[in-house]
């Protein structure tokens, strides 16, 4: 009741919505980078939406099923085949014992998530399936997955279930695109930049720089200054928090990023748009669109009620498999 | 009534930070612990973590379960900053020190010390007196953060502050005692690094698989001997 990683991809690691509650000890949550992808195939399987998957970049790894399973793939579109027929994002498919899941090229974004129906057995770590790759712990042994590992299922697939209606419906699959418009809400420094600065921030596309990881995304384009240098004590920091450089450029804190830092925090990413954000690779480019607080908490609310409905839907639907 | 001095502001839209200053000094510490501690201890519904700092506390929450339990009208940021004001004006009276003083036993050699004869030179001082200055004081543990069990600790006499490199090492070993400016931290994991490394512990900072994850906690004071 295994799978195997043929070939184990650039970065491939096992993770879940993150390690909340550590942050106090300098440990940081990782998870995955998407979460509305990751939640959206979990709960599309009718497992639960913090159940461990496992994200890929691309090139992908290719994994052999050592027995039945039901999975779903989301987030970026890597062209997956199942024994060289190919298979759509966001659906369920039944995967028969003996088959190879490739994945053929990158069409859509940078990382994709793959879950499976029951969940995949994992070890936690202080509540979570999550990789931390910096302490090596958590995930599967505190690593990326390489050629040879195996990964058992927590459930049986017997037979075929009939699964033709399910997917995920279009409104709540993130616009991905690799030139996004991301709205953000002010951060504390944001008051200290001018109205020149400020424009400058919001009026042209930021490139995402080869030196961007799952820690943090570097950002540049024509620099931003602050009138005066401003040096911080060092206090708490978020994922989706844009920091201004010394040398006015940019970085936005992504999943495994520091849980403190000291440089000025211009914006925030609002938990909406993070997803699209975080399926962006090196030389696409962002632009910041500011909105209220409470819009970004409207957007938020919004979505998770939609995500209520999807969830009450798989529910139903995922009983009557009957696996 | 609230300290006009303290700052409430979002860190996102599922976050905020009461900022108590923007300075370090013990007392604005003891009371960014002190209100972590308390929402630690009494967590509101949909709280998930306090985070203290030198100077401030971040609060995490999650906006559904907050609107919930405080009303849909409310937005979710204005129910967690009331409940914050609310609670600052009963610890600043109630404030008390309850800190443990925890001994770490230090390698000065010089294959440990990377940079203690830099830093002894820095500040015409010979190394053995560096060490004698540096192993005089006790230090408190401001905050935790870089890496899993990282301390952030102070104040560093003046008579051995040094600034970071210039360049930083790709690789700090394990255990390393650094030296950034009037801080002192230890890196509870190799890991790359700016700060001035004057010494190595083969104490355990980091304890991913005891009950408390890391050796030590903000608030703690940290004397260190030479081993």
């Amino acid at each position: 009741m295994s799978i195997t990683f043929q070939k184990a991809g650039l970065l491939t690691t096992l993770q879940d919505l993150g390690r909340d509650g550590y942050r106090r000890f300098g440990i940081n949550p990782n998870g995955v980078m998407d979460q509305a992808a990751a939640r959206l195939i979990n709960i599309l399987l009718g497992n639960d939406e913090n159940e461990a998957v496992i994200e890929m970049h691309f090139p992908a790894p290719q994994i052999l099923f050592e027995a039945n399973a039901v999975i779903a793939i989301g987030g970026a579109d890597f062209a997956a085949t199942l024994d060289d027929e190919s298979l759509q994002n966001w659906q369920p498919h039944f995967v028969k014992k003996g088959s190879h899941l490739k994945f053929q090229n990158k069409t859509n974004g940078n990382r994709a998530y793959l879950a499976v129906h029951g969940g995949l057995k994992t070890n936690r770590w202080l509540d979570s399936a999550s990789t931390n790759l910096t302490a090596q712990i958590g995930g599967h042994e505190g690593r990326k997955f390489e050629a040879g590992d195996k990964l058992s299922f927590n459930k049986k697939t017997k037979k075929q279930p009939h699964l033709a209606a399910a997917q995920v419906s279009s409104s709540l699959i993130p616009s991905y695109s690799r030139f996004p418009t991301v709205r953000v809400i002010a951060g504390a420094e944001y008051e200290m930049l001018s109205e020149e600065t400020r424009s400058k921030f919001f009026e042209q596309d930021w490139t995402i720089s080869v030196n961007s990881d799952r820690m943090g995304f570097r950002l540049y384009g024509e620099p931003i200054m602050l009138s005066a240098p401003h040096e911080l004590v060092s206090s708490a920091v978020n994922f989706g928090t844009v920091q201004l450089l010394p040398d006015g450029q940019l970085i936005v804190l992504m999943a495994d990023h520091q849980t403190s830092g000291g440089y000025p925090r211009v914006a925030h990413v609002i938990t909406r748009d993070l997803p699209l954000l975080a399926q962006l690779g090196a030389n696409d480019k962002v632009a910041f669109h500011l909105i209220e607080h409470n819009e970004a908490e409207r957007l938020a609310i919004e979505f998770e009620n939609e995500l209520n409905f999807f969830r009450v839907g798989c529910r139903f639907q995922t009983q009557s498999w009957n696996i | 009534m609230t300290d006009k001095s303290i700052r409430i502001f979002p860190l996102g839209d599922s976050a905020l930070t009461v900022e108590y200053g923007t300075t370090i000094s013990v007392e604005l510490n003891q009371r960014a612990i002190a209100l972590a501690d308390h929402f630690q201890n009494n967590p509101f519904p949909g709280f998930i973590e306090c985070v203290p700092a030198y100077a401030s506390v971040a609060i995490f929450y999650d906006l559904v379960e907050v609107k919930r339990a405080f009303g849909e009208s409310m937005a979710a940021f204005d129910a967690i900053k009331q409940l914050a004001e609310k609670t600052l004006p009963t610890l600043s009276s109630t404030l008390t020190v309850t800190t443990r003083t925890v001994k770490i036993p230090v390698h000065f050699d010089a294959e440990s010390a990377l940079d203690l004869d830099f830093v002894a030179r820095e500040n015409n001082l010979s190394p053995t007196e560096v060490i004698e200055i540096f192993t005089a004081a006790t230090y408190r543990v401001f905050m935790l953060g870089f890496l899993p069990g990282f301390t952030y600790m102070g104040e560093v006499d003046e008579r051995i502050t040094t600034p970071r490199r210039e360049t930083p090492r790709t690789l700090v070993p394990k255990g390393s005692v650094g030296i950034a400016g009037k801080q002192t931290g230890i890196y509870s994991l190799a890991s790359p690094g700016g700060w001035q490394i004057i010494g190595r512990t083969d104490v355990e900072m980091f304890t991913p698989n005891s009950e408390s994850p890391t050796h030590l906690q903000s608030g703690d004071e940290v004397k260190f001997v030479p081993a």
